[in-house]
């Protein structure tokens, strides 16, 4: 085994910082393995052979120079096509925007660079960030690298299928109910969805503004830490980006579990639950224990409300968000002669039947009526939601739950009711209403192979306990060393 | 049917005076080729985020101390949702909930006294790129360096009962803005822009009549026109027992009246919801301090002062201190030795003709004057002392413009004095009653109005330098004694 | 019914979506469907709680009133469905 690309992002850069390897080498190995293996995953939309090479041999330039290639110099990277690259189509998974190039890169897409990151290409996702699987992309399918005729989960699948397949050591996706978490839980891999605000969102393409968050997706905890380090933090161009420091998150991952009170929510151990993901789950808690944290019950009585909350402010804010896709000054135009007629025409084969759903949906929750009754209900319960974690957290350090009810369904399983599809993020939503931390690591595999996903939740900018957590259990247990068989 | 009153309030949108615009570092100057002051943010492109202009935030604190306002220790932005190609986002980031300005009044003068306007609030928000029609008429074509230019939207409470009070509440408002130097005050320019709220009701009656939106008036003159034009459709129509509909109407400068916009289908419907793309903001006691302690005299209490320290009426007071600039000018006339009365008088009606001509008055603060203070108080000087006359003054502005010559210095070099020699006058005046014997007689029989032609002929003779008072006062005695 | 064909109507155009007979079929159906589901949420008492105005706390983020040189605006201009010029061009606009 142990090709170039099975190495983890901490290994790879360190080797190519002592100069065992160059930058050069892995970007190759990474292209090599993408064309070998994406024909059946089909992460990746747009692939950047060119760019990658440039970039890999100015970080090959610097370590002969005897500079520092910076913390993730040399690395192959993938970035969700939701994010802004520069010079390079972003396309947001929808025909509106196919043929969109940003002339500006995401904040997050820079500190990639700045830290040397090599940016093989871009990874598939969900029509604007909307969805639990991948398959609302409109310009490509992707499949779970453990059973391709399952979904890799949404909304960023392809970032969490093209590391599982070893595409790419990490990628970024973005979660906003669950869509870094979950195609990490489907796909057997590490995603971190950071506190709100402790991540900038200039440049990343708005879903929700008040619960999008962009984070991390890696094979170990510990290249998770890495990657969110070297993304984090305060930017001038996001009034909503926290100023408080980032501390080293690498660092912080020593340190035992001894002495941590970790809560589970009854609410999220639920009738209707896939039994093998709830047997993985509560093996993963006494594994935990086994280390030496304390297990409790909590209860987050609100929890039944969160998926109503959820649906009525991101699809509100969505429905604002993207007004500007209009076909006024870039994306596709259907040209007709009347202003309204080129609107409506333009937005009607832009977008995919989900995007027009919410957007119908969050347009309706904010109208003149029934703004009360939908919109601000739902922030009134948000804060219903926000104080249940809170007093959950203000005894527990972390809480641990599943990441979704069950393991990767097959495509088109779900894709005849939109609340069947909506329901699979009932574990991961409410900590976007809340603002909070999450890491989802696996924990074992169901009965067909297929992985489960553990969640650890923390308190605000305390992703250092969950990381901890996260990379201790992972440490014990070694379900991530187990590759899917592509 | 009972006598009707109308009742007026007017909505104000200034252009702020900042460096940049509101939530981006584009310039916020006007001009430049289309689509050259323009970034991502301010064009609405994927991903981007606004950050707030902190001197927006001050203007507004500024504006909201002047008018009495209660400024809001926390406010929110929200967003407008609608979609026309000139609102790059499909939404306007403005205030609506929570604005950051509340309840304040200013007081403005009429010919009966005073009257207090209230202000219902004061927000910010984002001006708008520009459509223009292009020559061929089946496209519009669409300019965005305006966009996100930061605006001040003012809006009164219906307090104003006659197009007086409105057009005065509208100068005052305007004065205060360019006092304060967060808006160039320019209507024409579109930098300070004026809708009207319009409907009237029985005299004595509480609840409001229909209110009807008035639209695209683009002077002061407009203003007046609409509003009294709306006032006469509106008395009108209800007289003629027809029911007033509640819409926007838009002037139209060359009919001359106010029409009806086009109906749509659905009404628009903004769903205005928290931007939750911007913090609340927050404003401090400290920083509301820290702006007060930096405004300037205001308009009304300069106008006061004027009044007291100088003597000038209340209405003089009113039009010399309703800009800055033209306060300043005036009083540095007053301290280079004018009497107040004679460069006010001097000030309102050479001077600011001249600015209006030059249209100097479309600049915040004019600092080139045709003719400085020093220049226009000097002639105020000579008329006062009797050593010229008002016609000879007015003679000499042509001739000091642009020039660094003083009135006494030209006055000297060319002999222009008055002659005020009695005896001198005394023989022109006897040398006119000779030659126009007719006249003189018309005068002995009572015609007391010929003397004006006598007089003329007295000035005509001694060159036009003659004292006209004296002349006034040696011919009658010449013509009766 | 949680909503009626007509409110749907209404809603796509001021989503500015033209929508078939069938779509608008299928998405009242749907949204009916999500709305009825999210009727539990009219059960809570929430007459005391404040809606969450931002999960941050108190402070406002500022620029300084300082105006930079803008990127090259030729690349936005470059992204335009359609052009005159610097000008975007978009179908007339009935007043």
């Amino acid at each position: 085994m142990s090709a170039l690309h099975d190495l983890s992002l901490r290994e790879a850069a360190a080797r190519v910082r002592r100069r065992e390897i160059s930058a050069t080498e892995l970007a190759r190995d990474a292209f090599a393995r993408i064309a070998a293996v994406d024909g059946r995953v089909g992460a990746f939309l747009t692939l950047d052979e060119a760019g990658a090479l440039a970039t890999a041999a100015a970080v090959d330039r610097r370590v002969a120079a005897g500079e520092d290639p910076g913390p993730l110099g040399g690395v192959p990277i993938g970035v969700k096509d939701i994010i802004c690259t520069a010079g390079l189509r972003t396309t947001a998974g929808s025909r509106i925007l196919e043929r969109f190039v940003p002339s500006y890169d995401a904040t997050v897409t820079a500190r990639l660079r700045r830290a040397g990151a090599v940016i093989v290409g871009k990874l598939n996702c969900d029509e604007f960030a909307m969805g639990s699987s991948t398959e609302n992309s409109a310009l490509g399918t992707t499949r779970n690298p453990w059973d391709g005729a399952r979904v890799p989960g949404g909304s960023s699948g392809g970032s969490g299928a093209a590391v599982a397949a070893r595409e790419c050591h990490a990628a970024l996706g973005t979660d906003t109910g669950g869509s870094v978490r979950l195609p990490a839980a489907f796909c057997g891999v590490a995603g971190m969805k950071p506190t709100y605000g402790r991540v900038s969102r200039y440049g990343v393409i708005a879903y929700a503004s008040s619960l999008d968050q962009v984070g991390p997706i890696a094979r170990e905890v510990a290249d998770v830490a890495v990657v969110l380090e070297a993304i984090a933090g305060h930017d001038l161009a996001d009034s909503t980006a926290s100023p408080r420091p980032v501390p080293s998150y690498a660092a912080a991952l020593e340190g035992s579990v001894r002495g941590l009170r970790l809560g589970l929510p009854r609410e999220y151990f639920v009738e209707g639950m896939q039994p093998d993901v709830e047997r993985g789950v509560r093996a993963a808690v006494a594994e935990l224990e086994r280390l030496g944290a304390a297990v409790e019950p909590v209860s987050l009585p609100h929890t039944e409300y969160a998926i109503a909350t959820y649906y009525l402010i991101a699809t509100a804010e969505a429905s604002s968000n993207l007004a500007r896709y209009d076909g006024i000054r870039y994306g596709l135009r259907e040209p007709r002669p009347a202003l309204t007629e080129m609107y409506e025409a333009t937005r009607a084969a832009g977008f995919g039947a989900e995007v027009k759903r919410r957007i119908m949906l969050g347009t309706y929750a904010l109208s003149a009526g029934y703004y009360d009754a939908y919109y601000l209900k739902a922030q009134q319960v948000r804060t219903l939601i926000r104080r249940d974690f809170q007093l959950a957290l203000a005894r527990c350090d972390a809480l641990v739950t599943p990441v979704a009810p069950t393991t990767a369904f097959r495509l088109g399983e779900k894709t005849a009711d939109p609340l069947t599809m909506y329901l699979s993020d009932i574990f991961t939503i409410s900590v976007n209403l809340a603002g909070l931390p999450a890491l989802a690591l696996p924990c074992g595999f169901d009965g067909a192979g297929l992985p489960i996903g553990l969640q650890v939740i923390g308190r605000p900018f305390d992703e250092a306990t969950v990381l901890r957590i996260g990379h201790a259990y992972e440490q014990a247990t070694a379900w991530h060393r187990k590759g899917a068989p592509l | 049917m009972s006598a009707l009153e109308p009742v007026i309030g007017l909505e104000v949108h200034a252009e702020l005076l900042t460096r940049s615009k509101i939530f981006c570092a584009c310039t916020a100057e006007f001009g430049g080729p289309p689509n050259t002051n323009v970034c991502p943010v301010c064009t609405g492109m994927p991903g981007v985020l606004p950050v707030l202009n902190r001197r927006v935030v001050e203007f507004a604190i500024r504006a909201g101390l002047a008018t009495h306002c209660a400024i809001a220790p926390s406010s929110r932005f929200a967003r407008k949702n609608y979609f026309y190609p000139d609102l790059p986002k499909g939404y306007q980031i403005s205030m609506y909930e929570a604005p950051i300005c509340t309840g304040g009044w200013l007081d403005v003068l009429l010919d009966g006294g005073t009257k207090r306007i209230g202000l219902t609030r004061i927000h910010m928000e984002e001006d708008t790129g520009k459509n223009i029609h292009d020559a061929h008429g089946d496209a519009s074509l669409v300019d965005f360096n305006r966009s996100s230019v930061p605006l001040l939207e003012i809006v009164s409470e219906p307090d104003m009962r006659t197009v007086a009070e409105a057009g005065a509440y509208l100068r005052m408002l305007r004065s205060i803005l360019m006092y304060l130097e967060i808006c160039d005050g320019n209507m024409e320019e579109g930098s300070f822009r004026c809708d009207a709220n319009v409907s009237v009701r029985p005299v004595g009656q509480a609840a409001f009549g229909t209110k009807v939106e008035i639209k695209n008036m683009n002077s002061f003159r407009a203003v007046e026109k609409a509003i009294t034009f709306e006032i006469a459709r509106q008395t009108d129509a209800l007289a003629a027992g027809e029911r007033i509909v509640q819409e926007t109407r838009l002037w139209d400068a060359d009919r001359e009246e106010t029409r009806s916009m086009r109906k749509k289908e659905y009404a628009d419907d903004y769903r205005y919801f928290p931007e939750p793309d911007l913090l609340p903001l927050v404003v401090e006691p400290a920083w509301v301090a820290d702006v007060r302690a930096t405004m300037p005299e205001l308009p009304s209490a300069r106008r006061d002062r004027f009044t007291r320290d100088h003597g000038l009426s209340p209405y003089d007071a009113d039009v010399l201190t309703q800009r800055k600039d033209v306060a300043d000018y005036f009083e540095a006339g007053v301290a280079a030795g004018a009497a107040p009365k004679e460069m006010a008088n001097w000030v309102m009606t050479e001077l600011l003709r001249m600015v209006r001509e030059d249209k100097l008055d479309r600049a915040l603060v004019i600092r080139e004057w045709p003719l400085t203070a020093e220049q226009l108080a000097g002639l105020a000087r000579l008329v006062q002392a009797g050593t010229i006359n008002r016609n000879t003054a007015k003679s000499l502005i042509p001739r000091l413009r642009g020039t660094s010559r003083t009135p006494d210095e030209l006055v000297a070099a060319e002999g222009l004095a008055q002659v005020s020699d009695r005896g001198a006058i005394e023989r022109a005046v006897a040398d006119v009653i000779a030659r126009h014997p007719t006249q003189a007689a018309e005068f002995r029989a009572g015609k007391d109005r010929v003397v004006g032609f006598l007089v003329g002929q007295v000035m005509k003779a001694t060159g036009g330098k003659a004292n006209p008072q004296l002349v006034q006062e040696l011919l009658r005695a010449a013509l009766t004694g | 019914m949680a909503i009626t064909r007509e409110e749907v109507r209404r809603i796509a155009a001021l989503a500015r979506l033209l929508l078939d007979p069938a779509d608008e079929e299928r998405l009242t159906a749907d949204l009916d469907h999500i709305l009825e589901a999210f009727a539990r949420l009219s059960t809570l008492d929430t007459s005391a709680v404040e809606p969450t105005a931002q999960v941050e706390e108190d402070r406002t983020a500022f620029r300084d009133d300082v105006a930079a040189n803008p990127p090259a605006s030729e690349a936005l201009l470059a992204n335009a469905p359609a052009r005159d010029g610097r000008f975007f061009r978009v179908p007339k606009i009935i007043e």
